[in-house]
């Protein structure tokens, strides 16, 4: 059924454009724009200083409704997880990424991690990023063994560290990035704030089927001029 | 489904009586109207992305088959499946034949129109095998037992009562007398259903607002995250796709997620957009198994080369509707099949038929408010036009309205007699308005003068007033 029904689709369109198959140069025109990828209109905003940037994807992130702290450096990330749990009345206690960038988070004393995928009892989950994106607040996330995408949906908490190394201003650059690294992953995620719904009277309401809170630890680390992150 | 877009009439009618419907309706101006208009203020390349949104569509659609091919390689390149369908039964016979090869009971699905055009639902359920949607809106019509009422909001025609009074009837595990007269209520209630389904299911089905040939990935944009658990916790993940929805790169894509939410909800960005690229890979923790993507033309290549050709490059955004104001009136039902307000009065002929819906291009005003704000720039009024012009050339209108149209362009050409008959009209209906120059009823305008009076004429035509201030010098009043 499949191969003459995409015979069947393929000549259809070509009858309805009313030509044959395309020429030779022409398809190869068309894998170069395809294996050339080139942004198309990239908005101001989403370019800038690096430290703008920064700020920018802080202000674009609270005003998708997540919430930010701000700490100097992965020695802090424990203490400000904790706190959070805390100041929501949450237990000590998470589901974190397998991934080494996050292998500080055992230091502190009172919070307790676990790390691999997540289960539905779970209530809040640590995971690293990709990206931040500067343009909307957005957050980039990769799939693989050392971030299960279950971290990001089903803990009613989740908590995403990002280092402003990682910022950049429009979501072309996070392509640009992804490319360097070679194979894409099965699950990219671009997060923008909490699971939401207006489905009920389009009341807005946060916390669908997805997190309901979405907790941004951003790390300070460009002044110091490091660059590290997931993958 | 079946169509009952030529009862729109009918249908219009009982809408507009519903005090509960138009209230629901009523949301819409603070819900979507304002929210875009904010968000489009706040972006000043808006318009330019609409006109790069417009270009990159057409040059999909005039190189279709290449793009569908690449994007068809890459997917099995990561390991994928692309199943190519003519029309919808064959989108369903792979569907069912997927979930018979992984033994499937129970099948959660994200909101997917494609989904709801070919009908899947009942199909399923009558193969033995139980959907369950997963989008709350989508979750309460299917409770209901309706087609959604909005491309995005499916269940915007539901007050949150009518949402309460069908979870005590369905949900039987929870207390009786629970509260559930908050919509926060109705929200936790679903999701903690909606939890156990996702689980359990044995495959996940989901639609695609976009697909990549770059890459071979998925997209789906959604604000809630059933999508993500759908493809995430069973085995199989099918993705629906109808064939326009490719682009050839990530970068492509931006454009269109730059318009989408914006245009739809008014957000910067909806809460989480996927791509979906190839089953899991060997050494991930979790994910689905298999990746099939259901590729489905069901009439899209005939509208390429004809006039409707734009309308493929819609993005199912419904600003259209949100923006119309006969939509805003009647709500989605009256369209009588799966896309209503001005993107389905054009897709829907163009998909079963202008013999099946002949009523929806004329459940316009032409008021123009869609195409002003359609992010994709389509021209929903000039095709709105053209399937009036091939309605009329069928003949479909009644036979009095043609004779009519036909005495109009006959008395029309003849100047001297249009002047003579338009004065005598005039001065008859003057006659007939009397003092208060109103006229409570016009045979031939009946029902318009049900609801309303009509305005006699003074009793002059604009010919003869002009000609009596020319004569007396004076300027026209
Ligand atoms: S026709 Fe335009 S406005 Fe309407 S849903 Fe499609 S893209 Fe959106």
């Amino acid at each position: 059924m499949s191969s003459d029904a995409r015979t069947h689709v393929l000549t259809r369109i070509r009858r309805s454009l009313n030509r044959g198959e395309l020429p030779d140069e022409a398809r190869a025109e068309l894998d170069r724009r395809i294996n050339e990828p080139k942004p198309g209109v990239v908005p101001a905003r989403a370019t800038g200083e690096h430290a703008a940037l920064v700020e920018r994807f802080v202000e674009m992130a609270e005003f998708a409704a997540a919430t930010v702290t701000r700490v100097p450096g992965m020695e802090a990330v424990p203490t400000a997880v904790a706190d959070w749990l805390k100041g929501h009345n949450l237990a000590p206690k998470v589901v974190a990424a397998p991934d080494a960038t996050l292998d500080g988070l055992e230091g502190h004393g009172t919070l307790e991690v676990t790390r691999g995928v997540a289960h539905p009892a779970d209530q809040a989950a640590v995971t690293p990023c990709f990206a931040g994106v500067a343009e909307t607040g957005t957050l980039v996330l990769l799939s693989g063994p050392e971030h299960p995408t279950s971290l990001n949906f089903l803990p009613d908490n989740h908590i995403i560290v990002v280092r402003a190394s990682q910022v950049v201003g429009g979501y072309e650059e996070a392509w640009a990035k992804l490319r360097a690294q070679g194979a894409v992953p099965r699950t990219v995620n671009m997060v923008t704030g909490p699971s939401r719904t207006g489905d009920i009277e389009q009341t807005l309401q946060l916390g669908a089927h997805g997190p309901r809170r979405l907790h941004i630890v951003l790390i300070d680390d460009h002044r110091r001029g490091t660059d590290s992150g997931e993958g | 489904m079946n169509a009952t877009s030529l009862q729109f009439k009918e249908n219009a009618h009982r809408a507009i009586e519903d005090e509960k419907l138009k209230k629901a309706l009523g949301t819409m101006k603070v819900g979507f109207r304002e929210k875009r208009a904010a968000a489009v203020a706040k972006l000043p390349e808006f318009e330019e992305l609409r006109d790069a949104g417009r270009d990159l569509k057409n040059h999909v659609l005039e190189n279709l088959d290449h793009y569908l091919t690449v994007f068809e390689a890459r997917v099995k390149e990561q390991g994928g499946h692309v199943h190519w369908c003519r029309d919808a039964e064959e989108a369903r016979q792979t569907v069912l034949k997927i979930c018979r090869d992984k033994g499937a009971r129970t099948v959660t699905k994200g909101k997917s129109m494609i989904a709801e055009e070919i009908a899947l639902n009942h199909f399923l359920e009558e193969k033995g095998i139980a959907p369950i949607e997963t989008d709350l809106g989508e979750y309460i019509i299917q409770l209901r037992h309706e087609p959604p009422s909005h491309i995005i909001a499916p269940a915007i025609h539901v007050s949150k009562e009518a949402v309460a009074d069908i979870f005590r009837e369905t949900h039987k595990q929870y207390a009786a007398d629970r509260p559930l007269s908050e919509p926060r209520q109705l929200l936790d209630e679903a999701r903690d259903v909606l939890r156990g389904q996702f689980i359990e299911a044995d495959v996940g089905i989901t639609g695609a607002n976009m697909l990549i040939a770059e890459t071979g990935s998925t997209v789906i944009v959604t604000n809630e995250g059933n999508g993500d658990l759908t493809q995430l916790l069973p085995k199989t993940h099918v993705v629906l796709a109808s064939i326009e929805k490719v682009v050839p790169t990530l970068d492509d894509a931006c454009t269109i997620l730059r318009l989408l939410a914006r245009s739809a909800t008014g957000q910067e960005m909806s809460s989480y957009t996927t791509f979906s690229t190839g089953p899991r890979r060997a050494d991930d923790r979790d994910g689905p198994e298999e990746f099939h993507v259901v590729l489905i033309d069901n009439g899209r290549s005939g509208m390429l080369g004809t006039e409707f050709q734009e309308m493929l490059r819609c993005i199912r955004c419904a600003a259209c509707m949100n923006h119309c104001p006969v939509y805003g009136a009647v709500g989605g039902h009256a369209y009588g099949w799966v896309y209503p307000g001005p993107m389905g009065s054009v897709l829907t002929p163009a998909l079963i038929g202008i013999e099946n819906s002949a009523p929806l291009p004329n459940a316009s005003t032409l008021c123009g408010k869609c195409e002003e704000v359609c992010p994709m720039r389509i021209p929903l009024p000039r095709m709105l036009r053209h399937w009036r012009e091939k309605e009329f050339e069928r003949h479909l209108p009644p036979a009095r309205v043609r004779q009519a149209f036909r005495f109009y362009a006959w008395i029309a050409t003849r100047p001297k007699l249009w002047r003579w008959y338009t004065a005598a009209a005039a001065r008859t209906l003057s006659i007939w308005g009397g003092k208060r120059g109103r006229i409570k009823s016009l045979p031939m305008a009946k029902p318009w003068t049900d609801a309303r009076d009509m305005p006699a004429p003074e009793g002059e035509t604009f010919m003869q007033r002009y000609k009596r201030q020319q004569k007396a010098g004076g300027k026209a009043a």
